[in-house]
């Protein structure tokens, strides 16, 4: 049957085994989205601003492992997609957004809504496409999903102009394969860079495993716990890799680095081999490089050649599939018990204990998280964005499944929590689904409250308000001279009434015996629902090594607040 | 082996024919902050594929991390660092030269001696074509410069590694190579170049 180039992308994407696509449309899209009308399978899922549907896509591609798809119009629509697409390249996230550009004839003529999306997303993509013919369609839509999701994942955009959406019908043909002579995802390692790493770790008497989100990409959970549990070797979580082994288990000894747990940040730089599985060494893990896990030898195993050396040097890089290495390594690796290690890292444990929340009149941030971790039973999907309460999620929530903490790592973005938890729960609709948010991140992406409610996608909201940027002013008290220059927010809306306002559940907690009851009533409450805990407004994320320091420099507590502290 | 500097670095890299392929090669060195001394595009002997010829100047961390920058683009096929191998390299230079009645015997006296080759006469000045490696072309431009260079346009490098004696073709630039695939070229990772250091962030 002869089609549209639009409706030729509905096919190809029906191909592709797509259910869902964020989008908002505009003028040079909407053949697209005429077309889309008439594909009930496709869910379309109408967001208010278009970096919501970027991030949305994220989210459900990270929620489910699949691709996730988004959607939007030439010129400002497709900007509005580059701060998801740039979270989504940094944290290696398949995702396909499908633009639409203005008619072939008028591009160049800075024609109305006329961008070029294809040159502004160059850096912040793993590849794209102006599709000039129609013939080019199902073939760069085959090619997209199997770019974005193979290899280290990443997003792909396609730029369609209006006039290959909507002009020459031809008959739609799917492609068997790819035709992509530059593009070889690596699979097995090479045997000899296998060895090499086995024979590494058979010789470590102090090793650690610092696995990365490569370990849940790669979906090597399973192996990642064997390999540990064979040599007792004990693993350290980035914040990305959160959740590659539960936080219950006994050899998980949890995040390191700026905000990590002390104990972690001190095993590594203790150690005398990292084994660095699908992480890439980002600066907020090793602080400055040239003090990291001094002791120690590296191993460095990524299916991106260019992550190896490019920040630590490897004594032994293992070029592969994560799930695929870990198979080959298994069994060259011998038993070991690592008594001496696992102990030492016990005492480092008990004599650092990172994750202690003092008592306190004001109603703690930290409360809240080990609290939405209590009444969950771990067993959520926690949405954060950038900042403390991020930090505070990583640290009090006791994640027990694999992808069950969906942050902006690499890139940083605030305002991703909202969106992004839209996406995870649209994937994985049998989870309860808790976005995080700062008062700050959420202003940023509140407007999608809306696509929420509209679709009765529900997420609970809850915001830990401290009526400011947190960690801005965190850096602001630490390194700026207490000089809170434009971090506070004094017009903050209520957020309560703005819940209501759009017509969902609000719920404020000031006091700490209230927290447990307003999380249990947002859960029990149908549908999105936004808690409002207000919480104290200078409370500072612990421990922390300042950028561009190293382990020795760590400030593990408050140096006034330093008794009293009791676990919580 | 080339008498290239440690500091540069020739990389060769085989492009599939697609527009904005130049830009992504260029974007790319420049958001890594990777400099390039020269760059030479053109046909290869392969339809739909071109071949690109690099001298990146650089530590051999920025010249490794360049490369495999290079290897990750989807529109890339293939790239060697050629440096360590033995090459022919050549760049073509055009040189406008001021001339006068009374120097211009001696100017193309220094042309002859070059084996260069006058391609254009004017009253006031002579057009000179001259191929080689980067340093005869240096040499030459030095000896003319005392007599006005009005004009200098000069290609950049190109390089391919020499066939070996025994008659095999040795460019693993190549088909032999394409067909292989990529993951031959980075089964062997050097070890031990170091990183930069920077304040932290």
């Amino acid at each position: 049957m002869e089609m549209t180039g639009a409706e030729i992308i509905c096919e190809s994407l029906l191909r592709e085994g797509v259910d869902t696509i964020f989008g908002l449309p505009g003028g040079a899209v909407l053949p697209f989205y005429g077309a889309l009308s008439g594909y009930p399978k496709l869910r379309h899922i109408l967001v208010r601003h278009e970096q919501a549907a970027a991030m949305a896509a994220d989210g459900y591609a990270r929620a489910t492992g699949k691709v996730g798809v988004c959607s939007a119009t030439s010129g400002p629509g497709a900007t509005n997609l580059v701060t998801g697409l740039m979270a989504a390249q940094m944290d290696s996230v398949p995702i396909v957004c499908i633009t639409g550009q203005v008619p072939r004839a008028a591009i160049g003529r800075d024609a109305f809504q006329e961008t070029d999306i294809t040159g502004i997303t160059l850096p912040v993509t793993k590849h794209n496409y102006l599709v000039m013919d129609v013939r080019d369609i199902a073939p760069a839509i085959k090619e997209a999903f199997y770019i974005a999701r193979t290899g280290r994942p990443g997003p792909v955009l396609i730029d369609v102009p209006k006039d290959v959406l909507a002009g020459d019908k031809i008959e739609f043909e799917w492609p068997d394969e790819v035709d992509l002579p530059g593009y070889f995802p690596p699979g097995a390692p090479d045997p000899r860079q296998a060895r090499a790493a086995a024979d590494l770790i058979n010789r470590a008497e102090r090793p650690v495993i610092l696995a990365g989100h490569g370990v849940l990409i790669s979906r090597a959970w399973n192996e990642l716990q064997e390999l540990a549990e064979k040599a007792q070797i004990p693993v350290i979580t980035t914040l990305l890799g959160i959740g590659a082994m539960s936080t219950e288990h006994v050899l998980n000894l949890g995040m390191p680095g700026m905000h990590g747990m002390a104990y972690a940040s001190l095993a590594i730089d203790r150690s005398d081999l990292v084994i660095c599985l699908g992480a890439r060494f980002d600066d907020r893990v090793t602080g400055r490089l040239s003090d990291f896990a001094p002791g120690a030898k590296i191993i460095h195993v990524d299916v991106d050649p260019t992550e190896f050396n490019k920040n630590v040097v490897a004594d032994a890089p293992v070029l592969g599939d994560l799930k695929a290495t870990l198979r080959a390594l298994i069994p060259m690796v011998e038993s070991n018990v690592h008594l001496d290690w696992i102990k030492e890292t016990d005492t480092l444990r008990a004599e650092h204990p990172s994750l202690f929340i003092r008592k306190s009149d004001v109603l703690l941030p930290q409360q809240v998280m080990k609290q939405i971790s209590d009444e969950t039973n771990g067993e959520a999907i926690i949405v954060t964005g950038v900042g403390q309460h991020q930090m505070w999620a990583a640290q009090h929530y006791g994640y027990k499944e694999p992808n069950s903490l969906i942050t902006s790592g690499g890139s940083g973005a605030m305002g991703y929590e909202v969106p992004a938890a839209l996406g995870a729960k649209v994937g994985r609709p049998e989870k309860t689904v808790w976005s995080i948010a700062g008062d700050g991140g959420f202003q940023m992406t509140l407007c999608d409250l809306a696509t929420a409610v509209e679709n009765n996608i529900d997420v609970k909201y809850a915001i830990l308000n401290n009526g400011s940027l947190g960690m801005v002013r965190q850096w602001q008290d630490f390194f700026y001279d207490k000089d809170f220059f434009a971090t506070i927010y004094s017009g903050n809306p209520d957020f309560v009434k703005l819940a209501e306002a759009y017509g969902i559940r609000g719920i404020r907690v000031t006091k700490e015996e209230d927290v447990a009851g307003a999380i249990q009533e947002a859960m029990e409450t149908p549908g999105p629902v936004v808690v409002d805990f207000v919480v104290k407004e200078d409370e500072f994320v612990y421990p922390m090594i300042p950028a561009g320091e190293s382990v020795h420099e760590m400030l593990e507590e408050p140096e006034a607040e330093g008794v009293g502290f009791e676990r919580a | 082996m080339n008498a290239l500097s440690r500091e540069q670095h020739t990389i060769i890299a085989l492009v599939q024919d697609r527009p904005g392929v130049l830009t992504r090669v260029a974007g790319l060195f420049r958001r890594r902050g990777f400099n390039i001394a020269s760059l030479a595009v053109g046909a290869s002997e392969q339809k739909g594929l071109s071949r690109l010829t690099f001298v990146v100047t650089g530590d051999q961390y920025t010249v490794e991390q360049a490369t495999r920058h290079l290897e990750k683009l989807i529109d890339v096929v293939k790239v060697s660092n050629i440096s360590e191998e033995d090459v022919v390299a050549r760049e073509l230079a055009l040189i406008k030269v001021r001339t006068t009645p009374t120097n211009r015997s001696e100017i193309l006296e220094i042309i002859n001696l070059f084996r260069a080759k006058v391609v254009d006469v004017g009253t006031l000045s002579l057009v000179v074509e001259t191929t080689g490696e980067e340093e005869k072309i240096d040499a030459l431009y030095d000896l003319l410069r005392p007599f006005g260079i009005l004009e200098l346009m000069r290609t950049g490098r190109v390089a391919m590694v020499r066939g070996k004696t025994g008659g095999r073709v040795s460019d693993d630039v190549g088909a032999d190579a394409l067909i292989m695939g990529r993951n031959g070229a980075t089964a062997e990772l050097a070890v031990g170049s170091a990183p930069g250091h920077y304040e932290g962030v």
